[in-house]
């Protein structure tokens, strides 16, 4: 059956109602307001989309799986710490560990990852090996590492960090901060991870049909642990990010934004039933979510009603996604 | 009052790429057991579905006491008087008896719209219902600590105690012991007597001929016709379900069976229940048929070879090695593929395209510098697949789900045949796909016995069992009862014989 143009607008109007919604708003909001259309206000929006973009694309492949990981923010908060305990300046006052010189910076961007990726291979074992769903093995991981960040810290915010760690934000390359590059080549990894290697193919077919899975022959644990690992060693990333841009860090970074990621995967169209998400879901989904919040703010919506606006996008947006999947009887 | 209590006109059902309903009738006269026939597939299941409001019928009418009435949904069914006792039970294990009786009518006390469950009347009334139908166990025991049987009185219980006039029994008795048909068919004799209409699906012929008065039989999704159950015999009712003669269906047997390629000695399950001391060869080149009824755990241990269920004890031999296989993985290195009988639950990825659905079990064939997919490969693998085993689909990005059930079989076909196994397990491996299909899977397997591969097959449905296989292994209950080798000798009595050896 050929379908009609009508039919084809409708389904084409339906299949990316989120994203023509996000243009409208950006038009408008370009229109009435003189500086949100500006160079430094969409450097600004990338900025911050850069490392909500990494933990996004970290929770992916979680909820590709049918999973979630609720502790990835915690856990930023955490790498930002680490980091921050190992790149303060010599002669900072208020200095964690006072007699130590400041470490490398990419080897510090190493010990975070490594230490948030121990982490997460824990609660992917739970989840694996012991059939803990990941709803609540990452609940127990959000508390553990909350508390280890607690105890770490003594609960004291962390500032004077030596030059070349927040030059990773303030520094440009080709007139883009170095924070926007080392989202593009997350993006560039994770989409040469899920489509390029068996890794990624033996997710999306564990998040189809996790029996299947099993029967086809797809090492169905060791891949689940990998999964959490692999997300947990980007949230260290996307804290040592935020750290930088900060300047200063203290245990409640981050705090939440694994629910923003997790909603950011499901508008750009990742299924929380699994199977089936992409890269590019990631991005728009992060893309719709911080210029909604700058188009607000530029339209002068009060603060707290963002959020209303941000969870009627939601509901919105997923309601439309969930068409294209819920067959009808 | 009408001649019949319920009727059914024109029914009509697609799915998508098959047909499984086509201008289908029923009557049922009240006071009567009414048998509906057909082989597996025939679209039996299907048409009480429609009734029962589980499907929507795409055309069709449903007459009750002569009027015609509309049904959405179970709920409705129920209202207008018709209960059904599904063929896989659905009901609340965790939950006791009497809360599943009464699920979603829970019989209430209190004032006003302040209303709580009135546990008292709800366990008397149970206990009473039981009791109607012969049982007398504890309303408050869990659901799920019960036998099959057990659970399925609870089931009619329900019916009856919703006064229910029209009762669907869908394969009851697939999972009874004898004791418990008996039971079954004492509780179907007081419902005729109180004027229950009621339709009766099964395949146990003597059990039709001993409960039915009417019969309607069907094929393929259409109707053939209704007959009194004592006109009928039993061969003349296969005549009519099979309706073609059996020997053009299958492709003639030009393989030829060669040396033992695996040796399963004294295979037993972890669980008591299900498989034990199950020994039996499989010879290269050689279709080995698995006969039994439901629930003889032919699935279980297929299951069991391949590495997905425990094993307690016994052995494995490939190529007269012995190999141990803890995981499906180990099994696949062995050689053993498996083609599993519940299609949806653990053979496709609905989501998935065709490509990744042949893939999943290869990507590990296909890869350049050690990690990096070789797509242009796969690709290839793929399309040459699509070509050999006529897949029907305008592409290989196309998702799997929107094939018909037969070209998702041939996909999983090709997934192991990329793998190239020497073993190759089919359990069930024409189930729910249509007749065009079914032939063509014939043709596959006995290509690939041809070849040389050595083919396991199990099936519920004799004709095919017995125009396919080289040999026949039957099980029941969870042992090995009897091995047919001749070809003179495979007959479905035989089949039955061993079957039903408890």
């Amino acid at each position: 059956m050929e379908k009609t143009k009508q039919q084809k607008a409708k389904d084409f109007i339906i299949n990316n109602g989120v994203i023509i919604v996000m243009f409208i708003l950006v038009i408008y909001t370009g229109l009435t307001s003189d500086n949100f259309l500006t160079r430094n206000n969409l450097m600004n929006i990338l900025m911050n989309m850069s490392s909500r973009l990494v933990i996004a694309l970290g929770i992916a492949g979680c909820v590709i799986t049918a999973g979630c990981d609720l502790s990835a923010g915690r856990m930023i908060g955490f790498a930002a710490c680490i980091a921050g305990t190992l790149l303060q300046r010599i002669d900072y006052s208020g200095k964690f560990f006072p007699d130590m010189q400041p470490m490398n910076v990419f080897l510090a961007l190493i010990v975070v990852m490594a230490i948030c990726a121990a982490f997460g291979s824990i609660t992917g074992f739970f989840i694996a090996y012991l059939s803990v769903p990941p709803f609540i093995a990452t609940l127990a991981m959000m508390e553990i590492v909350y508390g280890i960040s607690l105890i770490y810290t003594g609960a004291t915010p962390l500032g004077g960090y030596v030059k070349s760690y927040t030059d990773i934000a303030n520094g440009k390359f080709l007139g883009i901060s170095w924070l926007i590059w080392i989202a593009i080549l997350v993006a560039v990894i994770t989409w040469f991870i899920f489509n390029m290697t068996r890794h990624g193919k033996y997710m999306y077919a564990i998040g189809g049909n996790p029996q299947a899975a099993e029967v086809a022959g797809v090492p169905v644990k060791a891949t689940m642990i990998l999964i959490y690992m692999k997300a947990a060693a980007m949230y260290g990333l996307a804290g040592f990010m935020l750290g930088a841009k900060a300047g200063g860090a203290s245990v409640n970074l981050g705090y939440g934004y694994e629910m923003e990621a997790i909603a950011a995967c499901t508008i750009g169209g990742v299924s929380v039933t699994g199977g089936r998400g992409k890269v590019s879901s990631a991005i728009i989904g992060v893309a719709v979510f911080e210029l909604l919040k700058a188009a607000l703010q530029y339209l002068g919506v009060d603060a707290n009603a963002q959020y209303i606006a941000i969870g009627i996008v939601i509901f919105v947006a997923i309601s439309l996604d969930i068409r294209k999947y819920v067959a009808k009887k | 009052m009408a001649e019949y209590k319920l009727e059914l006109k024109g029914v009509c059902k697609s799915f998508p790429g098959v047909k499984a309903l086509d201008n289908v009738q029923l009557s049922l006269r009240p006071g009567t057991v009414h048998a509906l026939m057909g082989e597996n597939g025939a679209g039996k299941s299907t048409l009480m579905k429609c009734l029962f409001g589980i499907y929507r019928m795409d055309a069709g009418e449903v007459i009750l006491d002569g009027k015609k009435i509309e049904i959405n949904n179970p709920d409705e069914a129920m209202k207008y008087g018709i209960a059904m006792v599904h063929q896989e039970l659905q009901p609340v294990p965790a939950r006791s008896v009497a809360e599943n009786l009464y699920l979603g009518r829970f019989p209430t006390k209190g004032f006003g719209p302040f209303k709580m469950i009135d546990h008292k009347t709800m366990y008397a009334e149970t206990e009473r219902w039981l009791k109607e139908v012969k049982m007398d166990f504890d309303p408050k025991a869990q659901l799920g600590s019960l036998s099959i049987g057990q659970m399925q009185s609870v089931e009619i219980a329900k019916a009856v105690s919703q006064q229910a006039k029209v009762v669907i029994f869908d394969e009851p008795t697939s999972s009874l012991s004898d004791n418990e048909v008996e039971a079954l068919f004492r509780i179907m004799n007081d419902l005729r007597d109180k004027g229950v209409a009621m339709v009766y699906i099964s395949h146990k012929m003597d059990e039709i001929k001993r409960i039915a008065d009417d019969i309607t039989i069907m094929r393929d999704g259409t109707y053939v016709g209704t007959w009194p159950a004592a006109e009928l015999s039993t061969d003349q009712i296969i005549a009519k379900m099979v309706g073609r003669e059996l020997t053009n269906v299958y492709p003639p047997k030009e393989n030829k069976p060669g040396e033992v390629i695996m040796e399963v000695k004294d295979l037993c399950s972890i669980h008591e229940k299900s498989f034990q001391h199950v020994s039996f060869e499989l010879r290269k080149g050689e279709i080995l048929g698995f006969g039994g009824l439901v629930g003889a755990q032919r699935t279980e241990l297929m299951e069991g070879i391949f590495g997905i269920r425990g094993i307690a004890s016994g052995e494995i031999y490939m190529h007269g090695k012995k190999t141990r296989i803890k995981h499906p993985i180990d099994a696949m290195n062995a050689g053993i593929g498996l083609i599993t009988e519940d299609r949806r639950g653990n053979g496709i990825f609905g989501c998935l395209s065709i490509k990744d659905n042949v893939g999943v079990s290869v990507y590990n064939k296909f890869l350049k510098a050690g990690f990096v997919l070789d797509h242009k490969k796969i690709n290839q693998v793929v399309d040459d697949s699509i070509k050999k085993l006529s897949i029907k689909t305008p592409s290989m990005k196309e998702h799997i789900a929107n094939l018909s059930g037969g070209n998702q079989q041939k996909v999983i076909v090709a997934r192991w045949l990329a793998n190239d196994p020497d073993v190759l397990i089919m359990d069930e491996p024409t189930r729910g796909i249509d007749v065009g299909a079914k032939h063509e899977i014939y043709e596959i397997m006995s290509d690939l016995a041809k070849q040389g591969k050595a083919i396991i097959m199990i099936s519920s449905e004799m004709s095919e069992l017995l125009g396919m296989a080289d040999r026949i292994c039957v099980m029941c209950n969870g042992k090995l009862t009897g091995e047919i080798d001749q070809p003179e000798e495979m007959t479905q009595a035989r089949v039955m014989g061993f079957a039903t050896k408890f």
